[in-house]
């Protein structure tokens, strides 16, 4: 918008650029480019409207193929150290074999961000929390790295830090003694970007794994859920967890 | 029973350490080993708030703030950490830890254990790519 | 009331008594080296990994706790059920009691991530969660035992002692429910998951806090030659029995519903059969050494002391071992993510993980024990705690 309120913008202009901005946002009825309703304002609180999760169609998800699992590792700072069993890792590829039928299927699993997280329920300090929007956090302030959660995690979800970590990204503060686990980027998701594991997917051309609102019927992740059949690992818990899965 | 003899030279040497340990504060005035702290502020701008005001409640300011961009995703960038450390790195080492570092200097002085490093990058982000 | 029993501190010669807490100082100066090592290197340094989150310093740790709560079942023997034969020692109860729960609860707070935020941990408490209110009643546990302590001890409160002692009781029911819940709430582990934990637990906490009790009694006596009366030590004895027969039938009902129920029948399988060395332990320790040998010992008609001491003597040892399997095979059981297939991931998902137990570790865990053992010794070096003879009756309302 200019300055000047006299000179520029002439009345058949600014209706010409408003028609022009409107059709480039609504593509077709029912289907948005842009996600008016999950854009946030900085200063605004995450809300309980917004249900943010996961679809991962796994019949797309190649077993050896690692391009999510490693732009975790790099968006988020976790460096492996030659451990193998003490290295933190916030997604792996699962590959399973069902025994009965010999189908095999390769499987991103992380966080799984549950409605009812018991890793939440049994914090003792509150450190682990769920934020309005779905997002299942670490407070590492108040962390006390008695790894309860992560006894009490279905999904092995979690990690501890075992030794000093230097050179965190600045998005993404972790340090020694605390629990940590995926974050859903949520410094990525604040600011209207995707998870690094969906970018990498997408970009590479796989697109196996789509992130969204799945509290707003017009995002592509909710019109998917309510057409396809999708499944939640160990539904069985009930804990409900916002990362579904097509073709297991 | 301890005999009478012990206990008074107990009592004796008890008293003394005593009265040392009451003596101990004078070191404080004693000498220069711990360097004042270096505060030099490498890159031009004011700060969020006043100078006084920052070394009062820079604590309280850091605690309230950092409940709301972790518990309700709040992240105006002015008051964030990252936007501190991004301003007050130092330009030759590039972090605020270190001997001269802006937070480490005063921290050393004062005797205060800084935290917040374990966990948060004492450097800013590269600027390759996309801002925070 | 017939006060046919005088109270004594731990008397003897002074070198032999610093001796002993030379002794002691050992596992705990250890165990003090061992946590700062640990503290300042990080976890990296134990044998806990991502999966055994919980090591040997939890196996000390809620051995010690378990126990803690059961040692005062004496003391509530006398007090709240009117066995008088035991009033004489139920001051004992009461300190071993807590000296155990303080060296249980040192162990934990010393084993954290972050130990440097125990003040958190104590001022920040999420209301949903078994392991906050378990501080809560850690530490009301204390209080509670503390007064009944203290009316025991003063004589001008001696008729309170019995409102004391029913909330002590209360208080020690709710406490080890709340442990043994802690892991049967966990439904996350096949190998917890179940809501026989709570009275299984009450159960091995009897049997383990009245073995450590009356090592401590018949140690304590001999220190000095306080004689004991046969007829306290029959008593003491059958109690024991009692316990560890209950511990026994606990757990054989909690691995047989394991085994025979379908959902769960594959960690049955591990921990029965298929488990290596916790297999190993749970047989040989838990059952052999920790239930069937004592009870052969302590349903003998004929009171031996030494029979006593090492009947309990193994039912420590079994305890330590239950809370391995329990603790240790418990996490080295996988998470089922997906039910009927096998899984593999370099995060280890679906194999059985192995753990060694590393030297701090271990150390870590000795250190609290000997702070158990200080406490007692110190305690009872200060303040009359037992009567210089335990071989008289008791008078009848004493």
């Amino acid at each position: 918008m200019s300055a000047d309120a006299n000179d520029g913008i002439s009345r058949r202009g600014f209706l010409a650029i408003s028609a022009a901005t409107l059709g480039g946002v609504v593509l077709a009825p029912g289907i948005r480019l842009i996600e008016i309703a999950g854009a946030r304002a900085p200063e605004q609180a995450a809300s309980d409207k917004v249900r943010w999760g996961l679809l991962i169609d796994t019949n797309k998800c190649a077993s050896g193929c690692e391009d999510c699992v490693k732009a975790c590792a790099l968006e988020n700072g976790v460096k492996s150290t030659g451990h193998a069993r003490t290295d933190p890792q916030w997604i792996r590829k699962v590959e399973l074999k069902d025994l009965r039928s010999g189908r095999t299927h390769s499987v991103p699993v992380m966080c799984q961000h549950c409605e009812h997280p018991p890793c939440v329920d049994v914090c003792p300090t509150g450190a682990s929390f769920k934020r309005a929007d779905g997002v299942v956090l670490v407070d590492r302030h108040i962390c006390i790295g008695c790894r309860y959660c992560m006894m009490a995690c279905p999904y092995k979800a979690r990690a501890i830090v075992f030794q000093d970590v230097t050179d965190q990204n600045p998005d993404v503060p972790r340090g020694k003694g605390c629990v940590e686990g995926c974050t859903l980027c949520v410094h990525r998701i604040d600011h209207d970007r995707q998870p690094a594991c969906v970018e990498a997917c997408t970009k590479a051309g796989h697109n196996a794994m789509i992130f969204g609102d799945l509290n707003d019927p017009q995002s592509e992740i909710a019109q998917r859920v309510a057409k396809y059949a999708t499944t939640q690992i160990r539904a069985d818990l009930k804990l409900n967890p916002g990362v579904r899965y097509q073709g297991l | 029973m301890k005999s009478n003899g012990t206990g008074a030279l107990a009592g004796r040497i008890a008293r003394a350490i005593c009265l040392l340990a009451l003596l101990l504060p004078v070191l404080a005035f004693a000498s220069d080993r711990v360097p004042k702290p270096v505060i030099s502020i490498d890159k031009p701008g004011r700060c969020v708030e006043d100078t006084e005001t920052m070394r009062l409640e820079h604590p309280d300011m850091l605690k309230h703030q950092r409940d709301q961009t972790m518990r309700e995703g709040i992240r105006t960038r002015q008051r964030s950490l990252k936007e501190c450390v991004g301003c007050h790195a130092s330009t030759k080492t590039g972090s605020v830890l270190g001997e001269k570092g802006f937070c480490q200097s005063c921290h050393d002085y004062a005797s205060v254990r800084l935290d917040c490093f374990g966990c948060h990058a004492s450097k800013p982000k590269l600027a390759t790519g996309a801002k925070p | 009331m017939a006060e046919s029993f005088v109270y004594r501190e731990l008397g003897g010669p002074s070198p032999r008594y610093w001796g002993l807490l030379a002794l002691l100082a050992v596992p705990l100066a250890l165990g003090a080296a061992s946590y700062f090592y640990i503290e300042h290197y990080g976890h990296i340094v134990t044998g806990m990994d991502n999966q055994i989150v919980w090591g040997m310093p939890h196996v000390f740790a809620v051995f010690l706790i378990v126990a803690a709560t059961g040692a005062l079942n004496v003391a509530l023997a006398a007090s709240v059920f009117g066995k008088t034969a035991y009033k004489p020692v139920a001051p004992l109860s009461a300190l071993v009691s807590v000296a155990l729960l303080v060296g249980g609860l040192a162990l934990l707070m010393l084993d954290l991530g972050r130990s440097d935020r125990m003040i958190v941990a104590m001022t920040h408490l999420n209301a949903k969660s078994l392991f906050a209110l378990r501080v809560i009643l850690y530490n009301g546990f204390l209080a509670t035992v503390a007064v009944y302590f203290w009316f025991m001890l003063e004589r001008r409160m001696n008729r309170y002692i019995k409102a004391a002692a029913i909330l002590a009781f209360l208080w020690q029911l709710l406490l080890v429910t709340g442990t043994g819940l802690m892991f049967g709430f966990m439904v996350a582990r096949a190998a917890y998951d179940s809501v026989l934990y709570a009275p299984m637990f009450i159960a091995f906490s009897s049997a383990y806090g009245t073995a450590v009790f009356i090592l401590i009694l018949l140690a304590t006596c001999r220190w000095e030659e306080r004689p004991i009366a046969d007829e306290l030590l029959r008593r003491l004895k059958n109690l024991l029995g009692i316990f560890v027969g209950a511990s026994l039938y606990f757990a054989a009902l909690f691995h047989f519903s394991k085994y025979y129920v379908a959902r769960s029948h594959d960690v049955g399988q591990f921990l029965l059969f298929d488990g290596g060395v916790y297999t190993a332990l749970f047989w040989l320790g838990q059952v052999a050494i920790g239930a069937v040998a004592p009870l052969a010992l302590l349903l003998r008609s004929q009171v031996s002391s030494a029979a006593i001491a090492a009947a309990c003597s193994l039912v420590v040892l079994g305890g330590l071992a239950q809370m391995y399997v329990t603790l240790i095979g418990g996490q080295a059981y996988p998470q089922i993510l997906f039910p009927g297939m096998v899984e593999a991931s370099s995060f280890f998902d679906g194999e059985i993980h192995p753990y060694t137990p590393s030297v701090p570790e271990v150390l870590l865990g000795l250190g609290g024990v000997g702070l158990t053992a200080a406490i007692v010794a110190v305690a009872l070096r200060a303040l009359a705690l037992l009567p210089e003879r335990l071989d008289q009756t008791a008078g009848p309302q004493a």
